[in-house]
């Protein structure tokens, strides 16, 4: 790496050098690679493909608002949800054009976010986790029972999807949905990556760290993470709404305490806080989900209890922490 | 035409009890700008505690609190923040993960307001690197700047210090600055405190008495909650009460 020169090791330089930052590297090439891959040589997964960058999109989301804000939620399908029944609502009623739909979701998860945030981010730890439950509760059967707007348990269904820039028609082998997909997840990550390198990032790394003291640094800390809950919200929402443009129905399981814990269980498993962990959990978790699914569809559950088993046993602080000790083991320790 | 110049920091009649523990007692308290005042007493007289209701981390049960006459007693503790308050922690606060230098960075950012800012990089904020690393400079902290603080050996009492200097403060409290510094950097803690700008109002507590001799012009005693007695530090010094406090004659008496 850069040796010290006289010049760099000016009191600035070693600030600014101090200053940690998540660099863009050749690892951030491999999911698009993955995903380049599977489209040329695996064609028949690129359904299965969809379902992962979705839940990547999720655990974005969520490894903002957990592993970055150190909030602490069970509850986080309510933002899902939002995003997936405002995508849903849009098709049907106001346009089918896709990306009218996944702004509209977007927005949809920010406002959910907003709207409880106030009350879920007045408190912490066990409080925390059952008060985003309940919201997340609440909105499930509000629209079990609003059927006249949401279709109740019937859920939404019987709208389209117009082609993407109203070229691409979304066809049954899902090949415009995974290149829609990807690219939605691209943006994601950027976003990501861009918050998390700036001061607002750093900012909320302090209030995970500290709170109190970031209070009397003079920084107002509910309203820095209902700030960031809100971003958290429009990228769980973009999640849901390609969820309900892709297969075209939006059902109550948008909403469920399910999917809230396995989104946690694909975070943890993959390790929190780093942006990769979230990409590498959901893609595991997702993919020996469906292909112990199809190889025994009553015990399936069984196959992910084992990886989560060993996670657990040899990779504690997630899948992503074994690549890093590999990668230091390589190519030699680094500091800085 | 002047007017009388308002306290920097006004405390007045504070009270606070734990049910039936009294831990402030009709405290006064007022710092000129530019006041360096020393708070001291024996172990458990409730400084502390007074440190946290005049910063808003406690909210008094009586009594008011103002900031250059602005009544802050309802703020909360960031607020009074942003009005010009400043404080370091007895048992050392920071961000232990985090760089001396991300540290630095947070106060420096927050007192900017680009705290706020989700996208960019304080990397790029020339004038925020600029300060902060005069500042780390001024304390010595410079080689250590890339540390987590969790790796220090010592110098989180500086980074304490450091913290509350980026918020460029009106007022100034220091709860045991010195307080697990080593001896060999006392004294350049103490050069630090006596080259303050003039202008901010200091409240120090502290149990190192050459230091509030040197520093202080004004010293309040607490002794159980209460002001036993406040005065100038030759006042204090020749008071025969406060030394029956310190060497614990009243317990005899």
């Amino acid at each position: 790496m850069n040796r010290q020169t006289v010049l760099s090791s000016s009191p600035q330089a070693v600030v600014a050098r101090a200053l940690t930052r998540h660099r863009f590297s050749w690892v951030d090439l491999l999911p698009w690679a993955v995903i380049a891959l599977v489209y040329v040589v695996a064609d028949t997964y690129v359904p299965l493909g969809t379902q992962v960058i979705i839940m990547i999109i999720f655990a974005l989301s969520l490894d903002l608002a957990v592993g970055y804000g150190g909030i602490d939620t069970l509850g986080h399908a309510a933002l899902f949800g939002a995003g997936a029944y405002g995508a849903g609502l849009v098709a049907l009623n106001l346009s089918t054009e896709p990306i009218t739909g996944l702004l509209a979701a977007g927005v949809a998860g920010a406002v959910v976010a907003l709207l409880t945030g106030p009350l879920v981010l007045r408190t912490r730890g066990v409080t925390q986790v059952m008060l985003t439950l309940a919201v997340s509760t609440v909105l499930l059967e509000v629209c079990n029972a609003w059927k006249s707007v949401t279709g109740g348990a019937d859920g939404l269904a019987g709208f389209r999807i117009a082609p993407l820039f109203g070229a691409f028609r979304f066809d049954l082998a899902g090949h415009t949905a995974y290149w829609y997909s990807a690219g939605v997840m691209a943006v994601a990550f950027l976003f990501c990556k861009v918050i998390v390198n700036s001061p607002f990032g750093l900012t909320i790394r302090g209030i995970r760290e500290n709170p109190v003291r970031m209070q009397l640094l003079g920084v107002s800390v509910r309203l820095r993470l209902l700030m960031l809950y809100a971003m958290s919200g429009v990228l769980a929402g973009w999640a849901g709404g390609l969820t309900a443009q892709v297969t075209k129905v939006v059902g109550l399981d948008t909403l469920s305490f399910v999917l809230s814990g396995n989104a946690l269980v694909m975070l943890i498993l993959g390790g929190t806080g780093s942006l990769y962990g979230a990409i590498l959990g959901a893609t595991v978790f997702v993919v020996v989900s469906d292909r112990a699914a199809a190889i025994n569809p009553f015990h399936w559950l069984f196959a992910l209890g084992i990886v989560l088993i060993l996670a657990v046993r040899y990779a504690p602080s997630g899948l992503v922490s074994l690549f890093e000790k590999g990668a230091a083991r390589a190519f030699g320790r680094k500091s800085g | 035409m002047r007017e009388a110049p308002l306290p920097a920091l006004q405390v007045e009649g504070i009270r606070k009890q734990f049910g039936a523990l009294h831990v402030a007692r009709d405290v006064s308290l007022s710092l000129p700008r530019g006041a360096r005042h020393a708070l001291i007493g024996p172990n458990g007289a409730g400084k502390t505690t007074l440190v946290h209701l005049i910063t808003g981390l406690l909210r008094p049960s009586a009594g008011s609190i103002r900031i250059d006459g602005r009544d802050v007693t309802s703020l909360a503790a960031e607020q009074r923040v942003t009005l010009g308050l400043a404080r370091t922690f007895q048992i050392s606060s920071l961000f232990p993960r985090l760089t001396v230098a991300e540290n630095v960075g947070l106060a420096l950012a927050a007192r900017t307001g680009i705290d706020i800012r989700p996208w960019g990089s304080l990397r790029r904020q020339s004038a925020i690197i600029d300060e902060a690393a005069s500042l780390l400079q001024s304390l010595t902290l410079l080689d250590l700047a890339h540390r987590p603080v969790t790796d220090l050996a010592y110098g989180r009492r500086l980074v304490e210090i450091a913290l509350a200097l980026a918020l460029k403060p009106k007022i100034l409290l220091l709860d045991e600055p010195a307080a697990g510094v080593a001896s060999e950097d006392r004294a350049m803690l103490l050069d630090l405190l006596l080259r303050l700008p003039d202008d901010i109002a200091v409240l120090i507590i502290e149990h190192d008495m050459s230091l509030v001799f040197r520093l202080a012009q004004r010293i309040s005693v607490l002794v159980d909650g209460a002001i036993l007695t406040e005065g100038s530090v030759a006042e204090v010094r020749s008071d025969p009460r406060v030394r029956d406090v310190y060497l614990g004659t009243r317990a005899h008496a």
